[in-house]
């Protein structure tokens, strides 16, 4: 056994060392596997950075209600009866001033997209303080809230890094009147970042909406449990709502582009994959036939065949697994924490940064070193077998 | 015995290198297609607007309303020829996963405003006599498998009826087909008047207006007058061209034409490094046959353009082969309904292949070039000694 490994040892380091010798053949094997694996990352971190915002959106102790079927808040429309009757509903948290629930508004205005200096939907939401109070994750940063009834809105953190106009004292306007940018707020990575707002109040007096919703936050007495709620909606035939947690909310509006990142990225990449896969067969059958009378002679002199196999396949795996590494590092370097913003299940953008998540990392190099390894059995089979009279007839 | 006759010797001679580096090209060209046709599927709306339409949207957001008062005003605008009005519907049929895109539209006007649209003269008389009358795009009525006079319930996530259902019946007046594969059929319409009639947010306002022009060349002082009417008013307007309009909700989305084209050009890139690198391997290892073919009278120009020949029919196999592959996977993608409602105008196009066959070119000279015109320069003394 010993004797083989020292075989299978002095195979690889014979291998290794004569990579350089056919150094644009082994170049190119490393580019093709490490160019593979960067756009497979880059689709990947693509999808985890836009899931990521999503997901760090909802909050697990708080419900978002809806008109039935609606789905997202958009499409919703609640009048002002449904929000006071909904909060009589048992499993809602109180404080002082009794239930805390905040009725909110979802407005689309134009903002410019800074990048391409193209017009985008923005969402306008209106807003309680006490819808305010339940986002723990959200502080101003600069400047102040607004103030209940004056024209005043507050912007997200990306509202104010992609979209021009928002800079903190500027004046927008937005339904016929002006409104004044009173502060900035950091939404700890969420999508609320992405949005503008505002005293609900004036926005339904502003916009026309007379006393009508578009969906209720409720702060759940404990958190995750939606049931009591959803009982007392479904005994009162007035109330025709869904409700659900504002994490599961979130989740289920990630679903769409992480399908689209499914659908897409790993498809391409295991198709370009199976590209890179013949070029490195082409470079590995290359490299055992440019070193035939080595192998024939190591076999002559009493080296086993499968010493001659693993030192091919290893030859190989090491070759795609450096490519490998080559490409997560290019990802890492060109996309990682790139911002974008894209348009989400509710018309409006959402703001989110591109994340080469470690697990990412993992799945590319796993992907590279298969690439090695398919790529490398074949011709370390033809090394294995190769008929001792190589050695002899050379040079003929 | 010719040139080509060599050629093709030459590159069937190691067939294990022949196919795999056909199947890399294959692969690249794969790509290619099925990427270059949904690139040309998302953009579509815009390469096959009328250039003589405009849409007229609420300045706010193309989501706001408008007032229905708004179409008499803008059909007494010069220039303007014919103007309709729709309202989206957010439909979907039994589940919401299951969307339908339905619009109410002003039945007369929509089809004059969108000429490429027809249901023929019978099914169309019969939607106009029939208020809970439906047409459905042909797409669509594909896909559902919906066929003149079936009753179908279509739901709307954003409306309810004045009996607190959101789900309204229609009756399927007709399929209406449009005169080229590419323009979008993915939708239906239903009557504006039986919509907003029953939906319980009453009141007499719509969503947008598509506009035709007497002559593309007044669009852009027929879309001045138009957002003049209207200015400092309750509702202003934002007239835009049909191209820009779409143009501007697909940069919503962000640059998915950037995303795709990187992808097919990191592609071609690798495959473009596996091939020359293999076609130069090829030359180097024929050295000396190539010396022998010189001497044998061979001129310089024969052998330069037998081992280009062969990177091009090698490019060739492997792209010809792909672009057939990316066809048939195109045929049957577009029957996918979850692809069809997302990319509603996936089709194969006759400029695919044409930039497919340019590419087969370039990758062909690219790779070949190089060796070629070693092969051509090879000093025959030198490489005869050599051997």
């Amino acid at each position: 056994m010993g004797k083989l490994f020292a075989q299978i040892a002095a195979v690889i380091y014979m291998n290794i060392k004569s990579l350089p010798q056919r150094f644009w053949a082994s170049l190119t094997t490393l580019l093709a596997v490490g160019i593979v694996v960067t756009v497979l990352l880059a689709f990947l971190a693509m999808g985890e950075g836009f899931r990521q915002t999503l997901q760090s959106s909802g909050s697990d102790s708080v419900a978002v209600i809806l008109k039935a079927g609606s789905q997202t808040e958009l499409n919703s429309g609640l009048g002002g009866d449904d929000v006071k009757n909904i909060s009589n509903a048992p499993g809602i948290a109180h404080d002082g001033n009794g239930p805390i629930t905040s009725g909110e508004l979802y407005v689309i205005v134009d903002g410019i997209k800074k990048s391409s200096q193209t017009e985008v939907n923005l969402p306008l939401r209106g807003i309680s303080l006490a819808g305010f109070k339940m986002r723990e994750k959200i502080s101003i940063t600069a400047g102040r809230m607004f103030e209940p009834g004056k024209n005043e809105i507050v912007v997200g953190n990306s509202v104010l890094q992609e979209f021009s106009g928002f800079e903190l004292g500027s004046q927008i306007g937005l339904g016929g009147t002006m409104w004044t940018v009173v502060g900035v707020f950091d939404a700890g990575g969420s999508v609320f970042g992405s949005e503008l707002w505002a005293d609900t109040r004036t926005i339904q007096a502003q916009f026309n909406r007379g006393n009508s919703y578009q969906s209720v936050r409720v702060q759940l007495e404990t958190p995750g449990d939606v049931k009591p709620i959803q009982d007392f909606i479904e005994q009162d035939p007035r109330l025709v709502m869904d409700i659900v947690t504002e994490k599961d909310y979130f989740a289920e509006q990630s679903r769409g582009m992480s399908d689209l990142i499914f659908y897409l990225g790993w498809p391409l990449a295991i198709l370009m994959a199976f590209g890179a896969l013949a070029g490195a067969l082409n470079t590995m059958y290359t490299s055992v036939e440019s070193k035939a009378v080595e192998i024939a002679t190591l076999r002559a002199i009493g080296f086993k065949g499968t010493a001659a196999f693993i030192g091919t396949l290893v030859e190989s795996v090491v070759l795609a697994f450096i490519g490998g590494i080559v490409g997560v590092l290019a990802a890492f370097l060109l996309f990682d924490g790139i911002s974008t913003s894209t348009m989400s299940g509710s018309f409006t953008q959402v703001v989110f940064d591109f994340n080469v998540s470690g697990d990412a990392f993992k799945n590319g190099i796993i992907l590279a070193v298969i690439i090695g390894f398919v790529g490398g059995i074949f011709p370390a089979w033809r090394a294995s077998r190769m008929p001792l009279l190589v050695a002899f007839t050379a040079g003929k | 015995m010719n040139t080509f006759y060599l050629v093709r010797k030459n590159l069937t001679r190691n067939k294990l290198r022949l196919c795999l580096n056909a199947f890399a090209i294959l692969i690249a060209f794969l790509l290619f297609g099925v990427l270059g046709s949904m690139k040309n599927a998302f953009e579509a709306g815009v390469e096959l607007s009328a250039d003589d339409r405009l849409v007229v949207v609420n300045r706010i957001n193309f989501t706001q309303p408008l007032p229905l008062a708004y179409a008499n005003k803008i059909k007494a605008v010069e220039g303007v020829s014919e103007v309709t009005w729709a309202n989206w519907f957010g439909g979907y049929h039994q589940e919401p996963r299951n969307q339908v895109m339905t619009f109410a539209v002003d039945p007369e006007s929509y089809f004059k405003v969108y000429p490429e649209l027809s249901a023929g003269e019978e099914s169309f008389n019969r939607w106009l006599k029939d208020r809970q009358g439906i047409l459905v795009g042909e797409r669509m009525a594909n896909a559902k498998g919906w066929k003149v006079g079936d009753r179908v319930p279509l739901s709307s996530n954003i409306f309810s009826q004045r009996n607190g259902s959101n789900t309204w019946e229609f009756n399927v007046s007709g399929i209406f087909k449009a005169d080229t594969a590419q323009t979008d059929t993915n939708y239906t319409v239903i009557h504006y008047k039986y919509f907003i009639e029953t939906q319980s947010y009453g009141g007499e306002w719509i969503g947008w207006l598509p506009v035709k022009t007497d002559d593309p060349a007044l669009n852009e002082e027929v879309s001045r007058s138009i957002d003049k009417l209207f200015e400092n008013s309750a509702a202003e307007t934002e007239t835009s061209t049909e191209s820009q309009f779409n143009k501007a909700f697909l940069e919503q989305l962000g640059n998915i034409g950037l995303i795709i084209m990187s992808v097919v050009m990191a592609a071609f890139f690798t495959i473009l490094l596996i091939v020359g690198n293999s076609m130069a391997h090829t030359v180097s290892e024929r050295t000396g046959e190539i010396a022998v073919l010189k001497t044998l009278g061979f001129k310089s120009n024969t052998v330069f353009s037998m081992v280009l020949g062969e990177s091009l029919l090698l490019a060739a196999l492997g792209g010809l082969l792909g672009l057939g592959l990316a066809a048939f996977l195109i045929s049957g993608m577009s029957q996918v309904p979850e692809l069809q409602s997302m990319l509603p105008n996936l089709v194969m196009s006759s400029n695919v292949y044409v930039q497919g066959l340019v590419l087969v070119l370039a990758l062909g000279t690219i790779t070949g070039i190089l060796p070629a015109w070693r092969a051509m320069k090879l000093n025959t003394i030198d490489a005869l000694s050599r051997g």
